[in-house]
């Protein structure tokens, strides 16, 4: 129990802690919850008139992020899968920092999701026992519960892993393993329940096709390692954390393989609505061509199409993969390319037109868009915490001593 | 919200007004038990008449101490009350009460919140005549009025969208402009104009008159499905079929989280993305807990046949205002009702048939 205290209390004297840069970079984050404690006040008190949203187009960009980062949290596996099911050993040794982005991850769903719900306030309705959990007919519970059990599967896996190493035991491999193989088999699960939750909806036909839950996890598999090696290798810059040239080249060669299989069911999808273009197709053809005049999302389309051929393309060529000064970019560029791509491209043109045809945009407010950096900058900012303390673990740092 | 809005401009008809004759959808024979004995409306007739018991006291008590404590206590009790669907008589009774209660402050009149339940032997069904309907969107501002929407520039909402379908022609002048393709051979056509395209109606139309002779109108609101599609997904059973038939929403267990909105094939559902605007002397006090009384904001709503009215055997509003008669509405399990002779007699289809939502809400043409 003394060493479970000492842990705690090394490992939050260590967090807040850092260098000059360090601070910076939490400040810098920190700024974006000013107008997001506003956003939310304002929210909170004037209700959802606050955001772009309409009866037309109700799910917006909140649960667009809410979508892409339940692909993020997914795609940590990328680091978790070959360091135990493989034994590949550079991401051993660093797999509980896959744990933590996970973590920081789900927490931005959460968030996200609370501030698409118009009653927050009656979240405990959900609860059972209390309340009513509509399981197992309507999938936003499976999506709840799996994204729960997840959040806290990595939250028991990895601060089992950096208790165990900051006491100097060994792993108790019947508790651990379970634990982790359990947890790579369940990020599959909340990208698919994810893909489920919208694809289930034949009053959506954008949505309503089988290939939605492996379009969402090849996504996921390119969008999550792609932030995992920027993050790598701004921690081999900034940090004594070396994390080897192999970690990093097996995540670039996991982005390109799903960016493939990617681009294919992009195509494979482009081709089957629009050969001949049905009812069914309007939302499609307003995202890429604009339909009746209405071209809001055109450009968005376009813009993440190149980025994701024009980065899959860099990343084909092995001498720009292993240039690390070059990666970082292409990566960002990606999960940019990306994050449009499955966030709005995807959301967005499902509800336009209306199941009874009517053509309307939707544009987020400024305030929505506060709220959502403002998500970004609290996930960012737990992710970097975390993070620190699971570095500072690793390399030795903190560790008990009587 | 912009783009809800549609002017509610009293468009003049070139239809003469035929009223519905009949004013209830009952027929006249069986005018009994409207209100079932163990109903909690007429138990807390019986409670409101005798005023002995705890809740009217403490209401009274509350009274006393002022009505802004009346406003607290009863919102604050209404935060934790559970999902209507289970609640006991006893606490449907205390919750209907509190509304009462909240609601008569607000809108400083007397205002009833009904909870008659479903009756026995009956399933309602409405059947629409597309030929007739002028589009003058009467229905649409009458079912404002009886429902307690939301008004006014803020925050406008109307259950029922009528869209006008243009006819489209086929001429002769067009018949070879069409798409020419490799060796001169013709690979398709444009010898129509808007040709009726199911689906692509005109939301917005503001013409002098109505009907305008090259459309026709097709008027959509909640299909009060048998398989609906909105029931499903919603996480907290918030939204569901009463037994007679209407599918409906227990506004205080809602948490907005608008599942419904996206699973309905025939947008149905309506948002309060802020507080309902309603103005205290167009508020209507007759409402049912299950149907028209004033919503909060952050809650889904849609129509639900009226059902402060049909429990007690009158029709639905858009029935009655619909100065064509193009709207019937009756007992689907009454051979004799209107719904049923239409259904018999007629020839009938349902929107979006092939979504197998099973909706009790019928297009027919004579």
């Amino acid at each position: 129990m003394n060493v479970m205290i000492k842990f705690v209390l090394d490992y939050l004297g260590y967090i807040i802690r850092g260098d000059k840069k360090y601070y910076l970079w939490l400040g810098f984050l920190a700024l974006f919850i000013i107008p997001w404690l506003y956003g939310n006040f304002m929210q909170l008190k004037y209700g959802m008139i606050v955001t772009g949203l309409t009866d037309q187009v109700s799910w917006g960009l909140y649960l667009a992020n809410f979508v892409f980062l339940v692909g993020v949290a997914a795609g940590a596996v990328t680091v978790v899968f070959p360091a135990y099911v493989y034994k590949f050993e550079p991401l051993h040794k660093v797999s509980v920092l896959g744990e933590m982005l996970a973590v920081a991850s789900v927490v931005m769903c959460l968030l996200f999701v609370l501030m698409h719900m118009g009653r927050p306030d009656r979240l405990w309705h959900m609860i059972p026992v209390i309340g009513i959990y509509n399981f197992p007919h309507s999938m936003l519970t499976w999506d709840v519960l799996v994204l729960t059990v997840y959040l806290f599967l990595n939250l028991i896996g990895g601060f089992y892993f950096l208790y165990k190493k900051y006491a100097g035991e060994p792993l108790n491999n019947k508790f651990y393993l379970p634990v982790i193989f359990i947890a790579i088999g369940w990020a599959i699960s909340i990208h698919t329940v994810t893909a489920f939750l919208i694809n289930t909806m034949p009053a959506r036909p954008m949505w309503h096709h089988g290939m939605m839950p492996i379009r969402f996890i090849s996504t996921a598999f390119a969008a999550g390692p792609a932030l995992i090696i920027i993050v790598f290798l701004t921690i081999r810059k900034n940090t004594a954390l070396w994390i080897e040239d192999k970690a990093i080249d097996l995540l670039s060669t996991i982005v390109v393989a799903c960016l493939t299989i990617a681009l294919f069911l992009t195509m494979s999808e482009v081709v089957t609505e629009l050969y001949h273009p049905t009812e069914h197709s309007a939302g499609l053809q307003y995202l890429i061509l604009g339909k009746h005049g209405l071209e809001n999302l055109v450009p968005f389309f376009w813009g993440s199409l190149v980025a994701m051929v024009l980065g899959w393309v860099l990343l084909m060529i092995p001498s720009i993969r292993k240039n690390y000064n070059v990666l970082s970019f292409i990566c960002a560029m990606l999960f940019l390319g990306i994050w449009i791509e499955k966030g709005m491209g995807l959301l967005i043109p499902g509800s336009i037109p209306t199941p009874i045809g009517e053509f309307t945009q939707y544009s987020p407010t400024l305030l929505e868009i506060g709220n959502c950096l403002g998500n970004w900058a609290i996930g960012f900012i737990i992710m970097t915490l975390l993070l620190k303390g699971a570095i500072g673990i690793l390399l030795g740092d903190v560790k008990y001593s009587k | 919200m912009s783009d809800t809005k549609i002017p509610l401009v009293d468009i003049t008809t070139r239809a003469t007004h035929e009223n519905n004759s009949v004013s209830e959808w009952r027929p006249a024979d069986d005018d009994v038990n409207v209100d079932k004995p163990s109903s909690p409306s007429r138990r807390k007739f019986i409670k409101k008449s005798a005023g002995v018991t705890t809740a009217s006291l403490i209401g009274t008590a509350a009274l006393v101490t002022g009505s802004d404590n009346v406003q607290a206590n009863t919102s604050w009790a209404e935060h934790f009350q559970g999902n209507y669907r289970l609640m006991s008589d006893e606490e449907k009774a205390e919750a209907i009460d509190r509304l009462e209660k909240r609601y008569s402050l607000e809108y400083e009149k007397e205002v009833t919140v009904d909870g008659t339940d479903a009756q026995e032997g009956v399933l309602f069904g409405y059947a629409l005549n597309i030929q007739k309907c002028i589009g003058c969107r009467r229905c649409v501002k009458a079912c404002v009025e009886e429902n307690n929407q939301s008004r006014g520039d803020e925050q406008e909402i109307e259950w029922i969208r009528v869209l006008k379908m243009e006819k489209g022609e086929f001429t002769q002048e067009k018949l070879n402009d069409g798409y020419p393709g490799d060796y001169g051979i013709q690979v398709g056509g444009n010898a129509y104009s808007a040709a009726g395209v199911v689906l692509e109606g005109e939301h917005y139309y503001e013409p002098e008159a109505v009907p305008e002779g090259d459309s026709h109108y097709m008027p959509i609101a909640c299909m009060q499905c048998e398989k609906p599609p909105c029931v499903k997904v919603c996480p907290v059973r918030t939204t569901y079929r009463e037994p007679d038939g209407p599918v409906v929403i227990d506004y205080n267990w809602c948490i907005g989280c608008r599942m419904c909105i996206g699973a309905c094939p025939y947008w149905a559902r309506r948002f309060n993305w802020g507080e309902p605007q309603l103005p205290k002397e167009e508020m209507n006090p007759k409402t049912h807990y299950l149907g028209n009384r004033p919503r909060m904001k952050g809650v889904v709503e849609k129509c639900t046949f009226c059902i402060q009215r049909i429990r007690h055997g009158r029709y639905p509003a858009c029935v009655e205002v619909c100065p064509v008669g193009a709207r019937k509405f009756g007992n689907l399990l009454d051979p004799n009702s209107e719904v049923r002779r239409v259904l018999d007699r007629k020839r009938v289809f349902r929107l979006k048939a092939e979504a197998n939502t099973y909706p009790k809400f019928f297009y027919f043409v004579d």
